[in-house]
């Protein structure tokens, strides 16, 4: 599990991703793959957080994860489409699912500010380690023009929500 | 220079679209009526033209796949623009203002309007 590109490794192990994806390229059909489940679980927890929240400025957020990732993901979904490449599940991806399933559990146990602070405390972490990914791994890896261009947009996008995730941290300590 | 470089390397298009309103009253015939585009794409907005006029317009463009704003620091406007959607402001009053996308804060820029 640990072995592919050590994303959700690095969740936990801080692990050096660089160093771990030496040892096993991904291919295009993969990274496409990766992008778009890590794409599917911030859609998921905002989606959590928009039933659970309370908060307007972590609603807002909430808000404009699942519509940007959503956006993301559609574009994903169209350029693999017209690149006639099927996204192959991989080690990374299963390990991201089964990392934000282990997070969405914990989520659900908590409310109010104690929720919001959790929820926002991942988004940090979270954005941070796909940050990272993208520009270590995934970004260099992707062979396709497009595929890569669409992957430095969401790296910017990203980093604008990780920088959004901090800002309110900040507010509910 | 370090403007045609800002351009290039941010992929940016600022054009100018042209002289508008032909049959603007005369009273706004004295005042500038040019019409600028600034152009939003991979979460960063273009460059606005340097010389900005009471009374010329900003035509922002969103070419990108995500919700924008163009929101002034002053509050004297705020414009959300859907994906691939476009929307005119009209410069009133001299001054800089700065301007950010309120849902991406990191994308910024400013605006310095002459009388």
């Amino acid at each position: 599990m640990m072995k592919a590109l050590g994303i959700a490794a690095a969740l936990t192990l801080s692990a050096p991703l660089a160093a771990q994806a030496q040892a096993a390229k991904p291919n295009d059909a993969q990274i496409a793959h990766i992008a778009y489940t890590a794409g599917v679980i911030d859609v998921a927890a905002g989606q959590q957080a928009i039933a659970k929240s309370h908060n307007k400025a972590v609603l807002a957020f909430a808000q404009e994860m699942v519509r940007d990732h959503k956006a993301v993901n559609d574009q994903a979904l169209a350029l693999v489409k017209k690149l006639g490449v099927t996204p192959q599940d991989n080690p990374t991806s299963q390990a991201l699912s089964k990392g934000a399933a282990d997070e969405s559990k914990k989520l659900a146990a908590l409310k109010g500010t104690a929720f919001d602070r959790a929820y926002i405390a991942n988004e940090v972490a979270y954005h941070k380690t796909v940050n990272g990914a993208l520009a270590s791994t995934l970004i260099p890896d992707a062979q396709n023009p497009e595929l890569k261009s669409l992957l430095q947009t969401g790296l910017k996008l990203f980093t604008e929500h990780q920088l959004h995730a901090e800002h309110l941290a900040m507010g509910l300590k | 220079m370090s403007g045609a470089r800002s351009a290039s390397s941010h992929g940016l298009m600022v054009t100018l679209v042209g002289l508008a309103l032909a049959a603007a009253p005369a009273a706004a015939a004295a005042l500038s009526t040019k019409v600028y585009t600034v152009t939003i794409q991979q979460m960063s907005f273009g460059q606005p033209p340097k010389t900005l006029h009471v009374g010329d317009r900003i035509e922002w463009v969103n070419n990108d796949i995500f919700v924008h704003s163009a929101t002034a620091a002053d509050k004297s406007f705020d414009v959300e623009l859907k994906p691939k959607a476009r929307a005119t402001i009209v410069l009133r009053k001299p001054g800089t203002v700065s301007f950010i996308c309120r849902y991406h804060p990191g994308m910024k820029g400013q605006l310095v309007v002459a009388k």
